[in-house]
């Protein structure tokens, strides 16, 4: 079973190749829209690059689920995201940091959940 | 002038590779003005070469079932060019497939020598989408099929290849 950093190593490599990236852009915390500049189509991307990578199988939505609030008003009030809405991203993410989040759940920063550690949590408890 | 960069596949092995060739010619018009008295296949119809063999691959895999749409190119490297009388040969292999959409390793060369390396990423498009509406992958790829692009039967025992015959008893 690799450890975490070498999860880290390959999921960097990944996404320097993927998004075209600079070695050193890479970092645990960045974001992958915010801080490296993924679009929606990338993701496509990088999930075939770390099933390649990883030899797995990583099933639609299981690591970067889409719509996730899809203007539901019950998950989103008024721009913020709601407890229950809360609530359903930590059940949807179980590898972001939802509690980072929630100390200001703006619905317009849902994409920074998407990070880089995200990834090798998703990983580490997928290869064990 | 139809929207087709290969002028037919000398293989094809259903969801694994596939080689197609396209023969550049000084009659395509392009040509005339790329570049003015030194005439090279523009890079970007190579790429288009590619991503129809690439695309065709993947949609071939699905019986085109999906509407497979260029996603991306990740990567591309041009390592020379092709000349009027020079004949492409497009090498595709299939890296990764899913139900979103596929990957594909392809090379374009001449003779021995690379012109270019390329990874292409396809997507699916749902079908039921309004902009996938004008979409009929089947019949572009079928009015290839009736243009001779789809005839691979010319290697080996001859044999026409099951994914050929699949296509053509839709």
């Amino acid at each position: 079973m690799p450890t975490q950093e070498e999860i880290y190593e390959k999921v960097a490599e990944t996404l320097v190749d993927a998004l075209g990236l600079d070695d050193d852009e890479v970092t645990p915390e960045a974001t992958l829209v915010g801080d490296l500049g993924a679009e929606s189509i990338d993701f496509l991307d990088i999930v075939f690059r770390l099933e390649k990578a990883f030899d797995l199988k990583i099933p639609r939505g299981e690591l970067f689920p889409e719509n996730l609030t899809a203007g539901d008003p019950n998950l989103v009030k008024d721009g913020v995201v709601t407890e229950q809405g809360v609530a359903m991203l930590r059940e949807k993410l179980p590898f972001a940091d939802v509690d980072a989040f929630a100390e200001d759940p703006q619905v317009e920063n849902i994409g920074d959940l998407f990070t880089v550690q995200m990834i090798v949590n998703y990983l580490d408890q997928k290869l064990s | 002038m139809r929207w087709i960069w290969i002028d037919r596949f000398t293989e094809f092995e259903s969801g694994s590779h596939a080689t197609a060739v396209k023969n550049v010619t000084l009659a395509e018009e392009h040509l005339h003005d790329h570049y003015p008295g030194f005439p090279v296949m523009p890079g970007s119809l190579i790429m288009e070469g590619l991503a129809q063999t690439g695309g065709i691959l993947l949609g071939e895999k699905n019986n085109f079932e999906h509407v497979v749409i260029l996603a991306k190119i990740p990567k591309c490297e041009f390592h020379s060019w092709a000349c009027p009388g020079d004949k492409l040969t497009y090498k595709v292999s299939l890296v990764e497939s899913s139900e979103q959409g596929g990957m594909v390793e392809c090379t374009a060369s001449v003779g021995e020598r690379v012109v270019a390396e390329a990874e292409i990423v396809f997507a699916h498009v749902d079908k039921t989408r309004p902009e996938a509406a004008a979409i009929d992958q089947k019949n572009f790829v079928f009015s290839m099929r009736l243009l001779g692009v789809m005839d691979v039967g010319k290697a080996g025992d001859g044999s026409t290849s099951i994914s050929v015959k699949t296509e053509s008893s839709n």
